[in-house]
């Protein structure tokens, strides 16, 4: 029976368990975050199943039902999906594991709804990168968006107005996508996204399908957060709980690069989007601005947080610009880059919360070389996060720049080349400042050199100088996963994202 | 010329691992002093009889090859120990047994503080280094040529002072924007060719390009390169990485970085543009000229410097671009001067080092002004700066002139009489500049007494051992490691074209 | 040229009230005024498709057994309203987040206006 179901698994259980969390905790309210990680766990054994399926046997689809398409809904599972709903789905998986050593300070009393909550989201998450009908994508993709308000809104004072923003902007974007839908139905007549694929070069010349294509694009950019559309951005992610940006951050906006992976090249013709009606070229120009934009931005900022935000958006753009350039190369440097900026931007935002649980704030300026002390293995693990997202071998983001800049090459242009290559050198900058202050700036009380005094080596009930084992050990998981995945890309880009380069790339 | 042959080893991978797997165990030894310093020592020692090892082989053709797996669809991380890299491995992997004696020397004569850090850094530098040897292609120099510079900046930045911040800083800028072009250049080279294996005689087979672009791609990689070169106007880290320890400043400034800098632009030259696409160009022009400028200016500059390390970080500068010098001629002659005075340069400039060293430890003295007299006090370590000195200025029987007169040769080969004056003149220049901390060191009397000697053991017999081995290899260039005729076998290679 | 406006007339109004829907909310300062232009802006959509589902002399998508099923034509298409049931939910989801949250800031900042909100905001 699982094998006959396993596209349709994972969001189902997922809804399920989210449903029954508010249920199985009317007596005791502990119960919320252990069902939370159990379901996610079962998630994540089930995407792997689904992966190592997929890679061996090809494709898998499920019709709801039992209605065929194009008339029922169908659930595809091919490379890219089950590829991406793994990454999700393990990201997640790891950040929930932290959360419970934070002991929901954050979240106030409100550990029913907001696992709940986190619950629907994965749910929504995993529903849109397998789903192969379009409405349904809409389905899930509001279910994801109200859920990740929510996690948004929870949190004190600043967060519901960020959440607000978000709302407003983020539904604007899920209606251009709904919108464009419409005008792809009038035209088309399916909503199936593989009956869509066959019946647009028959409709060639209808200016309607231009239309279309821009709108759904526009709309999942807002959601994506490519420059200017990234607004909400910095806010939500600054405000938010810190379970809910490490959350978010990672996966928010990469679904939605997947859903824009999907609509321009597995049901647009790639013709058509890079020649015909160019919105990648214009995905890309804007994609490269957002790097530069993102990076000086967030060498300005004060606050730890913030700082990642907008070096979020810079990511974004380079995963926006490896789509744009429409070419295998920039094609792969994207899909890789969706892995490696959620395990960089999750190892990140999770020390992040331990600096902020630890000292009870995260600005910059106050860092210095007692935190090296005091949280000596979270600050390790950012370090390796950030020579990744610096671009330094041998960890991931160095090789995901890498076949960026092949991209770039073979599409000729040259300027892009060197947005791809000076970002690198921003983002030095920007995770050089925090670096030199945790590792070098001696503490008020000390002077330069000498090493602190042995009293605060070691804390009470520590083996390895970290207080929280459930705190420490995810965010170093997910940093130190970067060298494997570093070392071992070439494994991943040949077994997995070469096998699903779209039809006439 | 027969192909030499490749065959499959595990010395190479060995070769650049043991200093990695020397690290945690560093860091895990740090509250005993001697077992870590236990630890560097014999994996220092482990790593150069690994080298060695090597050497009959390349010497008779038989390269040792070994492959990691893929990095990048179509391209290995893959190590070959072609003769040009086990020529380099040698070097690095001999001098840092002698320097991490020299180290324990020095951090103890000084109480330094983080010795934990500095020793393991240490490490996972000579590792990258062997790496950026035996590295086959260029991706996997391009990897372990990074894996360098992240590693060097907590050595850069050892005493944490603002200067040694600061010159940590200006390190990085210049190496990270170094970085990023040595990957586009990688990048596009990959497209074009289609391969980034380095071979002998250039990896361009028969494609053609516009000479802009060509121009474009060499000042690209000349860039990436040139910064760890040392090539003017991209040398000004160098000066400010003085603020590092002096052990630091004598390996890493003066071996190790330096000349993969240097390693990286006869691998360029010789290994992936090639003598006929060079000169079809006239991209060897081009590589003359900034070497012969930075030649001059840098001896010129070196008159300036009051604070020893200073002066010897110039004097550094402007030998490298010898090494340059000798690639852009591409003539046999000038390709083995350039090769063994990689070599060379790095023993004489290594006991200049020590030297520098030494004065600090035991007197506490930067400054060539307050150095009267002092050759009294440490007759060892300053004769064997006067032999480093002497050799650096090309006078025979050191080694420097023996480096030197095959660049001149070189030079002649080539018809080129320009380069040869250059030669002649910073000859004079580096005589001009070192004689009078020797005259003063030797000839004059001290304001104050020094209330000291010579520095410990630990650190005296290093500086004896390289000088000595300066004055030997100047006798004869192929005592112990044959380096005269790896320098010439891989001279013929790059010439001949018939490379690995 | 008469045809462009008045044979699309519904499309027409539909755009009308996007434009509305967009201005309310980009050019409004109160919170809840906003939302309302949020709203309108779900609910044009929803118009839309409902819009391009009719179909001339068709009735309303419910079985009459004296039209019988054979012919589609006589039935305006179905599928658009649907869909557009669960757009309908989806918007009233989508309200009823925005009123919490709108709430939620209410209890804090004790005001919906937005420049008066970001001078609270920037002074907690």
């Amino acid at each position: 029976m699982i094998i006959q179901n396993s596209p349709a698994l994972v969001p189902l259980l997922l809804l399920a368990a989210a449903i029954s969390i508010p249920v199985l905790a009317i007596r005791k309210t502990r119960v919320a975050y252990p069902v939370a990680v159990a379901a996610s766990l079962f998630s994540v054994m089930i995407s792997a199943y689904n992966m190592i399926r997929v890679w061996e046997s090809g494709p898998l689809t499920y019709h709801f039902g039992g209605w065929f398409p194009p008339i029922g809904i169908e659930y595809v599972l091919d490379s890219l999906s089950a590829f991406i709903a793994l990454v999700v789905n393990v990201v997640a998986f790891v950040v929930l594991c932290h959360a419970g050593g934070l002991k929901g300070e954050e979240i106030s009393g409100k550990s029913v709804p907001y696992y709940s909550l986190v619950l629907l989201f994965l749910c929504g998450a995993n529903g849109i990168i397998v789903t192969g009908d379009l409405f349904n994508l809409y389905v899930f993709l509001e279910i994801f968006s109200l859920s990740m308000y929510g996690l948004i809104g929870i949190g004190e004072k600043r967060a519901p107005v960020a959440a607000f923003r978000y709302l407003i902007m983020g539904t604007v974007g899920a209606s251009f996508y709904l919108l464009g839908l419409g005008f792809l139905y009038i035209i088309t007549g399916s909503l199936n996204m593989a009956d869509v694929r066959n019946i647009l070069p028959l409709v060639q010349g209808n200016p309607a399908i231009a239309a279309a294509l821009s709108l759904m694009v526009i709309g999942m950019g807002i959601k994506m957060a490519i420059f200017p559309l990234h607004g909400w951005l910095p806010d939500a992610y600054t405000y938010a709980p810190s379970t809910t940006s490490a959350l978010v951050a990672p996966i928010g906006t990469k679904v939605a690069a997947y859903v824009i992976i999907r609509i321009l090249f597995f049901v647009f013709d790639i013709k058509f989007v890079s020649h015909t009606w160019p919105i990648t070229d214009l995905i890309a120009w804007l994609a490269a601005i957002g790097i530069i934009y993102g990076s000086v931005m967030a060498m300005a900022q004060n606050e730890l947080k913030r700082m990642l935000a907008y070096s979020s958006v810079a990511q974004i753009g380079y995963i926006g610009l490896g789509i744009g350039l429409a070419n295998p190369l920039g094609y792969i440097g994207a899909v890789l880059h969706i892995l490696n900026h959620a395990f960089m931007k999750g190892a990140l935002f999770l020390v992040a919360a331990n600096i902020r649980k630890n000292s009870g704030h995260s600005d910059i300026s106050k860092l210095d070389a007692s935190y090296r002390k005091k949280l000596p293995w979270s600050m390790a693990a950012f370090t390796l996060a950030a020579l990744s997202m610096i671009g330094l071998p041998p960890t991931a983001g160095f090789f995901s720049k890498w076949y960026l800049a092949l991209g770039a090459i073979d599409k000729g242009n040259w300027v892009f080349l060197a947005v791809i290559l000076i970002s690198s050198l921003l983002n030095a900058v920007y995770f050089f400042r925090i670096l030199e202050k945790v590792y070098l700036v001696p503490p008020p009380a000390q002077k330069a050199g000498e090493d602190l005094p042995p009293e605060t080596k070691e804390r009470e009930g520590s083996l390895i100088g970290e207080e929280k084992y459930s705190l420490m050990i995810p965010a170093v998981v997910l940093s130190f996963s970067l060298l494997l995945l570093g070392l071992l890309n070439a494994n991943i880009v040949k077994g997995i994202i070469q096998r699903i380069i779209p039809l006439g790339m | 010329m027969t192909y030499p042959e490749i065959y499959r080893s595990f010395i190479p991978f060995y070769a650049v691992m043991v200093s990695l797997i020397a690290v945690p165990l560093i860091m895990l030894s740090s509250r005993h002093a001697n077992l870590r310093e236990f630890w560097t020592l014999a994996a220092s020692i482990v790593k150069f009889s690994l080298v060695f090892l090597l050497l009959p082989g390349a010497l008779a053709g038989r390269i040792a090859g070994f492959t990691f797996w893929e990095i990048s669809p179509g391209i290995a991380l893959a190590l070959k120990a072609d003769q040009f890299g086990v020529f380099f491995a040698l070097i690095a992997s001999g001098l840092w047994i002698l320097t991490s004696i020299y180290s324990i020397g020095y951090v103890r004569g000084l109480k330094e503080h983080k010795q934990t850090r500095y020793f393991a850094s240490f490490a996972v530098c000579l590792s990258a280094t062997i790496g950026i040897a035996f590295a086959a292609n260029l991706l996997t120099f391009v990897f372990f040529y990074e894996i360098l510079t992240i590693a060097t900046y907590p050595l850069v930045i050892h005493k944490e002072t603002k200067v040694a911040i600061a010159a940590g800083r200006k390190y990085l800028v210049y190496t990270l924007t170094a970085g990023v072009l040595l990957i586009a250049a990688t990048a596009w080279t990959y497209r074009i060719a289609g391969t980034v294996d380095f071979r002998a005689g250039g990896l361009f087979g028969n494609a053609s390009f516009s000479p802009s672009a060509i121009t474009v791609l060499f000042l690209l990689f000349l860039g990436g390169v040139g910064v760890k070169a040392a090539i003017m106007p991209l040398h000004s880290w160098l000066p400010a990485a003085m603020a590092a320890p002096t052990p630091v400043s004598a390996l890493l400034h003066a071996v190790a970085v330096v000349k993969s800098g240097v390693f990286g632009v006869v691998r360029v030259v010789g290994f992936v543009f090639g003598p006929a696409l060079m000169r079809q160009f006239d991209l060897n022009i081009l590589l003359a000229t900034v070497a012969g400028v930075t030649i001059i200016l840098a001896s010129l500059l070196a008159f300036r410097q009051d604070n020893l390390k200073h002066r010897l970080a110039y004097s550094t500068v402007g030998h490298l671009s010898y090494i340059v010098l000798g690639a852009a001629l591409l003539s046999p002659a000038s390709l083995i001067g350039g090769l063994l005075h990689i070599a060379n340069h790095a023993t004489m400039k290594i006991t200049l080092f020590f030297c520098a060293g030494a004065i600090y430890v035991r007197h506490h003295k930067e400054k060539i002004s307050e150095l009267d007299g002092i050759g009294r006090v440490m007759p060892w370590t300053m004769g064997a700066f006067t032999v480093g000195a002497i050799g650096l200025a090309g006078i025979p029987p050191i080694n420097g002139f023996v480096s030197k007169w095959q660049l001149g040769l070189g030079a002649l080969q080539a018809d080129e009489i320009l380069p040869l004056a250059v030669l002649v003149l910073s000859g004079l220049l580096n005589a001009g500049y070192f004689a009078p901390i020797i005259y003063r060191a030797f000839l004059k009397k001290p304001a104050v007494p020094f209330d000291h000697g010579e520095a410990s053991p630990a650190m005296v017999i290093p500086i004896v051992i390289t000088a000595l081995f300066s004055l030997l290899l100047g006798l004869d260039p192929d005592l112990f490691f044959h380096f005269y005729r790896l320098a010439a076998t891989v001279s013929g290679s790059i010439l001949g074209g018939t490379g690995p | 040229m008469t045809d462009f406006f008045l044979g699309h007339y519904a499309y027409w109004a539909i755009i009308f009230l996007l434009i509305l829907g967009l201005y309310g909310m980009i050019f409004k300062n109160n919170l809840a005024k906003k939302l309302i232009g949020m709203t309108i802006f779900q609910v044009a959509i929803i118009m839309f498709y409902v819009a391009s589902a009719v179909k001339w002399a068709a009735t309303v998508p419910v079985l009459d057994p004296l039209t019988g099923a054979a012919d589609a034509a006589k039935y305006i298409s179905p599928l658009q309203h649907c869909l557009m049931l669960t757009a309908i939910v989806v918007g009233v989801a989508t309200s009823g987040v925005a009123f919490s949250l709108v709430i939620a800031i209410y209890r804090h900042y004790k005001t919906l206006d937005e420049s008066i909100l970001m001078k609270r905001m920037k002074s907690s």
